[in-house]
């Protein structure tokens, strides 16, 4: 493999590792404060591209302002779907409110059928989106760029966040102990709401410029990213934001390094992802960055 | 009640079971029948996924994987060579493949056993893990196993599938089979091995002190409980006639697991009902989108409203009923008849008090 090659596909291996870091922190956010698998968080990516395209398509809204708006949309669900789905079950054993995400997840995904229709949706981008730019001998598309650069800025906000704000102190008191926090005076119900918000509209950052690097939209577009970027929570150490960026990237890398390298048994990409994945766990079962807990008696 | 009554009264149910099969078999159509069908195999498939997860506290996604296998072996078994050489279009089938032939059960025992082979494989170091990692972990192997199949194309016809397998499942086989499944996995609960299971899933550590060896017991739980998903997985594909490795997503196990969290974790009466329910829901939920007329009001054709319907259903049925149908409650002939007679009791001293 020649020099440029190479790097041609280390930085598709970067953007499409920043989308997947920008869905994981959702999980991982979701993950820490409540100890819950968000199995709807797939679908929450999948709507953002759709609420874009209508936006631009139907609404005839310029291009900046769709994108906020879908992003506000996607969050609002976001939100929403905890507050109807997984408040009631706070006290609830941690099965239940898995089950009634795996509902949510479905209730999203069909909902995206009847409204959307099943038929998939080829996405027009502007020119903006698909210029190419000349390095060498590599070419990278624009989107690509933009999926570096905006996951950046977005996830330093966040930590920003999170580490500098009151609401991340909430945030990080929660995950710690939800009990003494609520003993504490903290506002459980606004801060878990905040995470939403903040996963939601992170994942739908990443679908955004998912769809516009894949140009193909369907209901069911979101399950297994959505189900990868879990596992790059997972691989990074689940509840931890920098490893849930960690794990995305290492994710992205791997998949388009195993497909470069290996193109014979390339239909075995995401089979090698799991294997990765069970391999840390097996390991490492705390993930990367993850600390360790003990088990108390 | 005598355990000699009890038995009886068992096998008497049993009989009107086996009359009420002979009925539907022989007067119900093709399409009730097949839910029924899917019911019973949802049946032997929670109760299984029951053992590991609800008595055992093992969290483990990994049964479509487990389907999968059990869903191939069969096919490849029962189907006749000559048809087998037809199909395999992409690329020829692979040698052992091409010759073997045995008769239904044999391939139903044989899907059980390679699921319950490749479930010792995979348990044998991913039991370690805990809680949420686990089930990620066998999720993992689930999905590993069916890009597997998507890749062996040789074996399997790739994402082609199999199509055309015979049509041996029916009621006697599908309620059979959950009827051993049921009677094998309450032994097992019931026994010295159950208490352990269950000390396991109480408290790892505290089973661990009293002597309980941990891998031991956690490996046979998940090996037994393959074993079933295998068998179900023949019935499937011998159900359903065709199959594919997308019908082994992830999505499969989800829906075993609502079955099994509906039912009410830990409790094989639960998991029946919700399995029996789950399914008649899925269908009688079609005419929603078909169209229908409410007075003058028309709705029209909505392809995805029944899935819609079905998804906020699970919602309010989960919100409102946090611990499943039934909760940890679990039949007995004994609870039965008390209940029979607190009904007469109630009966007699409210006409009591009317006179």
């Amino acid at each position: 493999m020649s020099l440029n090659l190479f790097l041609q596909n280390v930085a598709n291996g970067l953007s499409l590792g920043s989308l997947y870091a920008l869905i994981a922190i959702g999980y991982t956010m979701v993950y820490g404060i409540l100890r819950l698998i968000n199995f709807a968080h797939g679908e929450i990516f999948m709507l953002a591209p759709y609420f874009l395209y209508f936006g631009v398509l139907i609404f005839h809204l310029p291009w900046w302002a769709s994108i906020i708006v879908a992003i506000a949309l996607t969050a609002t669900t976001g939100m929403l779907s905890e507050r109807i789905a997984y408040k009631p079950l706070r006290d609830a054993p941690r099965i239940s409110v898995l089950i009634s995400a795996i509902g949510v997840s479905f209730f999203l995904q069909n909902l995206a059928i009847v409204v959307f229709s099943g038929i998939p949706k080829s996405v027009h981008r502007p020119e903006f989106f698909t210029r190419l730019y000349q390095f060498g001998e590599i070419r990278i598309q624009s989107t690509l760029f933009a999926s570096i650069i905006v996951s950046s800025i977005f996830l330093t906000l966040l930590l920003y966040v999170v580490y500098r704000t009151k609401t991340g102190l909430a945030m990080r008191a929660i995950s710690t102990d939800i009990e003494t926090s609520r003993l504490m005076a903290v506002d459980v119900n606004r801060a878990v709401s905040i995470t939403f918000i903040i996963g939601s509209a992170l994942a739908a950052v990443g679908g955004i410029l998912w769809g516009l690097r894949f140009p193909q939209l369907f209901p069911t577009m979101g399950m297994i990213p959505g189900l990868k970027a879990f596992i790059a929570a997972v691989v990074g150490g689940i509840g931890n934001i920098p490893g849930a960026m960690l794990g995305g990237l290492i994710l992205g890398m791997t998949e388009i390094l195993f497909v470069a390298f290996l193109p014979a048994v390339s239909g075995y990409r995401d089979a090698f992802v799991f294997l990765i994945l069970i391999l840390i766990l097996l390991f490492k079962p705390d993930g990367i960055l993850g600390k360790k807990v003990q088990e108390k008696v | 009640m005598k355990k000699q009554n009890e038995k009886i009264l068992t096998i008497l149910a049993l009989i009107v079971l086996g009359i009420l099969v002979y009925l539907a078999e022989n007067n119900l159509d093709a399409y009730k029948l097949r839910i029924l069908n899917l019911g019973a195999i949802y049946v032997t498939l929670a109760v299984s996924l029951n053992l590991i997860y609800g008595f055992t506290g093992q969290f483990s996604l990994g049964h479509a994987g487990f389907m999968a296998i059990g869903a191939y072996v069969t096919s490849l078994l029962v189907l006749p060579p000559y048809y087998k050489e037809m199909i395999y279009i992409l690329e020829p089938l692979a040698w052992p493949f091409t010759v073997i032939h045995a008769p239904f059960i044999v391939a139903l025992f044989l899907s059980g056993l390679f699921a319950a082979i490749a479930a010792f494989i995979i348990g044998l170091p991913v039991l370690r893990l805990k809680g949420d990692y686990l089930g990620i972990a066998t999720l993992g192997f689930a999905e590993i196993i069916r890009i597997i199949a998507n890749n062996i194309p040789r074996v399997t016809n790739g994402a082609l599938g199999i199509k055309g397998i015979p049509e041996f499942t029916n009621l006697w086989w599908t309620v059979g089979v959950a009827i051993v499944t049921i009677y094998i996995i309450k032994g097992l609960i019931e026994s010295s091995y159950g208490r352990a299971l269950m000390a396991i899933r109480e408290n790892e550590i505290a089973a661990e002190v009293i002597g309980v060896n941990l891998t031991y017991h956690k490996v046979m739980s998940f090996t037994i409980s393959a074993f079933f998903a295998g068998v179900a997985g023949g019935l499937f594909a011998c159900l359903l006639t065709t199959i594919d490795p997308k019908a082994f997503m992830f999505v499969m196990t989800f829906n075993i697991l609502i079955v099994v969290v509906m039912g009410g974790l830990g409790s094989i009466t639960g998991t029946v009902l919700a399995a029996f329910l789950f399914n008649f829901f899925l269908e009688y939920l079609r005419p929603i989108e078909a169209g229908f007329n409410i007075g003058p009001i028309k709705i029209p054709q909505v392809p995805g409203m029944r899935m819609v319907t079905f998804s906020a259903l699970l919602l309010v049925v989960i919100l409102y009923k946090q611990k499943g149908l039934l909760g940890g409650f679990e039949f007995s002939w004994k609870g039965f008849f008390q209940f029979i007679n607190k009904l007469f009791k109630n009966k007699r001293s409210s006409e009591g008090s009317a006179m």
